[in-house]
């Protein structure tokens, strides 16, 4: 397994043209090729997030640049966030809940380097956060900016695959296809069985596909007080979900959208309320369930919240 | 019987660069009506019915269609999106190849349901509800609602791909070779289907076949196209029983017993 | 009822060397309501082409041929599905009919597209059906594999099912027994009555006797 990224330093070495992090150094007053990505650069991919939040949920097309990593492991969202850094933004980055992937690492150290910007673990201190896969629990507040990581932007593609007719689809709001795909699941298996890039209906216009978070994250979506970015390096498009939008998740009247979330608390913080995943723990094949979300695990335990099996915790951080 | 036409096509003409496709083609068709378009390989009838269904744009001519029967309008000049909506709703299109009209990823009841939901029905019950009573309709057993059409045979396919097309009750069903590729038995058994649902629904039809005895099993009037132009029209069994046009006669007597 | 002047028909068959087969010319003739008129003249000599003629199955180009107020000649193909369906039956030897129909439902279809209900257009057809003697055991089948007697019954019911105004038979009792040759004379009879001009070809003579009120003998129109 290749999982771990190109580190800027590593690229370094093939990279003489502009783009060169190590001659800029970490001095954020002088802004010139701050943050990896040229100026001209930056300033085509701002005008492409602007007209995002002016058209919620429609997909812009954008010149997606080279990046120091292989397609696949965040590129659009590195762009996206590159493009929207300044000096005294602090930065969070999230794989799939977690702070301390390797990907996540490596993405916080990028701007650290490139950006010389603070960067942070806690949801709440963060002024952007650039995720894979998942949307924090902890509610996000006014200013924060949320940037998510987009494989596949095209919700309709799954049963349309040609470009030209998902285009006139979105242009004339004929959505009927996305419904097909839900009745495809009832049918199937009696129930909604899309679990992941749970379509949505933003604004009452656009269907978007929300990128790979759980169904459970999508009423996060709805009016939340940050700015939601979305970026698809390899697709080159940017699209966005304003504050306080109305994000819909597709359903049928005797169908209706259920976030579905495995029953139980954390074993570590004892949160009933979060998202978890299903750690095996040995080779007997012993299971738990922690909070997918480390930040949030971690701070309610802090706090004093308890799981039945918190000792485990305990023993990690000692 | 209402008098005026449901949809009017006038000096309609399409070419492919050189190639003409079709020419000079003018008709009405009122409601309740069936016209079939025959003519040998290559005179232009698919050419013809694409223009006329808005798959391709003619060069010359007018398409038009009364919408909601206060009269006529110019299916052309209209915005896409209303063309679109038109074809969703009130139109229908029967292609040869069942797998250029169904979704072949899709379930049969999902391949019927897909109009219905394009059209706004969000209730699944009631989406499987009609979709089930368009499988009998059109003599599947309901029992391979679930299935994906890749398993049916081509008659099977192309009762679906009717189903799909009628569940929401268009007006106007353009058809290209429907009975195309079908064995002769398979054939028969479409035809009638289609005869009582054109019949029961009181839908307007355009067949394209090269098949005389489906348009003297379905069609009230015929037009014979010959080199991408109509050298023929008139009342279907007249033009059956005395075509007039040399090119007729030859098309008429080369079948045997129609 | 029927006005018919002038009325020629030549057949171009271009695909056998062009050849011209002309058949009746200056057809003059009229029929009025509860009439009934037997068309005459040998084989070949163009009975059934005039009834195909005013039927509107075969292409008259001069002449007038008025049914009612309806003029067929020249008329769209509208006018003449209009005149079908509300005025002017046709009964042929041969039956026509689609597979897997039901023969009550044969029978009754001109009725339904007269505008009838089905249920009673199904009910007369029934009470047809009986009085010509079809076994009751086969009203739900198709008549596709019908003897040919009992077809021509069928096709007989299925031609008087409306009580049109106008009525075309071209030979109606051919292969009739005579019980059911009676049936259909007095179905003709009951035709008149109500006041349906009627045009008729009937090879046996008895039968032309029995109903028919004139002949027209087609031959003296044969064309030159
Ligand atoms: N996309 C195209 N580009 C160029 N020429 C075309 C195109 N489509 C059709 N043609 C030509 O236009 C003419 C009419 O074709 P069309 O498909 O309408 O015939 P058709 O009557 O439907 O024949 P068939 O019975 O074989 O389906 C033919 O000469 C054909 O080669
Ligand atoms: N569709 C047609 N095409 C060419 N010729 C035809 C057609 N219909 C009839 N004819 C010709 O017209 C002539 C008259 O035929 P028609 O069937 O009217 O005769 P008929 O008087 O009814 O004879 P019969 O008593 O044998 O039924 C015949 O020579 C026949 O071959
Ligand atoms: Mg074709
Ligand atoms: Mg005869
Ligand atoms: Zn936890």
């Amino acid at each position: 397994m290749t999982e771990q990224i190109i580190t800027p330093s590593a690229n370094d070495k093939n990279d003489t043209t502009t783009h060169n992090p190590e001659t800029h150094n970490f001095d954020a007053t002088d802004s010139y090729n701050f943050a990896y990505l040229d100026e001209q650069t930056k300033r085509m991919i701002r005008r492409a997030l602007l007209k995002a939040l002016a058209i919620p949920g429609y997909q812009v097309p954008f010149a997606s640049r080279e990046m120091p990593m292989p397609y696949g492991w965040g590129t659009g969202g590195v762009q996206v966030t590159a493009a929207c850094l300044t000096p005294d933004d602090c930065v969070k980055v999230i794989d799939q809940g977690a702070d301390d992937t390797t990907n996540a690492v490596s993405i916080r150290s990028f701007f650290a380097r490139t950006a010389g910007v603070r960067t942070t673990e806690a949801t709440d201190e963060a002024s952007l956060i650039q995720t894979r896969h998942r949307i924090p629990e902890t509610e996000l507040t006014e200013g924060q900016l949320l940037v998510y990581q987009v494989p596949i932007p095209e919700p309709l593609r799954f049963l349309e695959p040609r470009e030209t007719e998902t285009r006139k689809m979105h242009a004339l709001s004929e959505y009927g296809l996305m419904h097909v795909k839900l009745y495809e699941d009832i049918s199937q298996h009696g129930h909604i069985a899309t679990a992941y890039a749970y379509p949505v209906n933003v604004e009452g216009r656009y269907v978007m596909d929300p990128s790979p978070i759980p169904k459970f994250d999508n009423p996060k979506m709805s009016d939340c007080a940050a700015i939601q970015l979305f970026g698809a390096g390899r697709e080159q498009r940017i699209y966005a979900i304003p504050p306080y939008s109305h994000v819909k998740s597709l359903d049928f009247e005797d169908y209706p959208f259920d976030r579905l979330r495995a029953p139980g608390a954390c074993a570590l913080c004892g949160a009933d309320d979060s998202y978890l995943d299903e750690v095996i723990m040995d080779d007997q094949g012993t299971r738990m369930y922690v909070c997918s979300d480390t930040d949030y695990c971690s701070t309610r335990h802090e706090r004093g919240h308890v799981g039945d099996q918190s000792d485990l915790f305990d023993s990690e951080e000692g | 019987m209402r008098k005026t036409p449901l949809f009017s096509v006038s000096g309609l003409r399409k070419s492919y660069g050189a190639q003409l496709g079709c020419r000079d083609v003018s008709f009405d068709l009122h409601p309740g009506e069936i016209m079939g378009i025959v003519g040998e390989s290559g005179s232009g009838k698919s050419t013809l019915l694409s223009c006329l269904a808005g798959h391709l744009a003619p060069d010359h001519g007018d398409v038009c269609f009364d919408v909601d029967g206060t009269g006529l309008v110019s299916t052309l000049a209209m915005p896409e999106p209303e063309r679109r909506l038109l074809a969703r709703t009130q139109w229908a299109y029967v292609h040869q190849n069942p797998r250029d009209g169904l979704r072949m990823s899709v379930s049969a009841g999902g391949n019927i349901g897909e109009r219905l939901m394009n059209i706004g029905a969000r209730h699944y019950g009631n989406i499987r509800q009609d979709a089930c009573s368009w499988m009998d309709r059109v003599e599947l057993s309901v029992g391979r609602i679930d299935d994906r059409p890749a398993t049916f045979s081509g008659g099977m396919q192309q009762r679906l791909q009717i189903a799909r097309n009628l569940v929401t009750s268009p007006r106007l069903v353009f058809m290209d070779e429907p009975t195309g590729g079908l064995d002769v038995s398979v054939q028969a058994r479409l035809l009638d289907l289609l005869r009582s649902l054109v019949q029961d629904l009181g839908l307007s039809v355009i067949i394209v076949t090269h098949d005389l005895a489906v348009v003297r099993m379905l069609a009230h009037r015929m037009m014979v196209m010959q080199r991408g132009e109509i050298v023929e029209t008139g009342l279907a069994d007249q033009v059956l029983d005395d075509p007039q046009h040399p090119y007729t006669q030859l098309l008429v007597s080369s079948v045997l017993q129609v | 009822m029927f006005k018919i002047t002038q009325l020629s028909k030549t057949f171009h068959l271009h695909t056998q060397q062009r050849a011209e087969i002309p058949v009746v010319c200056d057809v003059g003739f009229a029929v009025h309501p509860g009439e009934c008129v037997a068309l005459t003249g040998e084989s070949g000599s163009g009975k059934s082409t005039v009834l195909r003629l005013i039927y509107g199955n075969y292409l008259a180009r001069t002449g007038s041929i008025r049914v009612g107020s309806t003029e067929i000649v020249a008329a769209d193909p509208r006018t003449i599905l209009e005149l079908r369906r509300t005025t002017l039956g046709y009964v042929t030897q041969f039956l026509r009919v689609l597979p897997r129909v039901p023969t009550t439902r044969v029978v009754a279809e001109p009725m339904i597209e007269a505008g009838h209900n089905a249920t009673a257009a199904d009910a007369h057809a029934r009470n047809l059906l009986r009085r010509l003697r079809i076994p009751e055991t086969l009203w739900n089948l198709s008549p596709l594999t019908f003897s040919g007697g009992e077809q021509q019954r069928v096709n007989i019911a299925r031609g008087f099912a409306y009580d049109y105004p106008a009525l075309l038979l071209d030979e109606p009792t051919a292969s009739l027994d005579a019980i059911n040759r009676q049936t259909v004379l007095d179905m003709i009879g009951n035709a008149k009555q109500r006041g349906c001009a009627i045009i008729g070809i009937f090879h046996d003579h008895a039968a032309r006797k029995a109903v028919c009120d004139r002949e027209i003998d087609i031959s003296q129109f044969a064309a030159a």
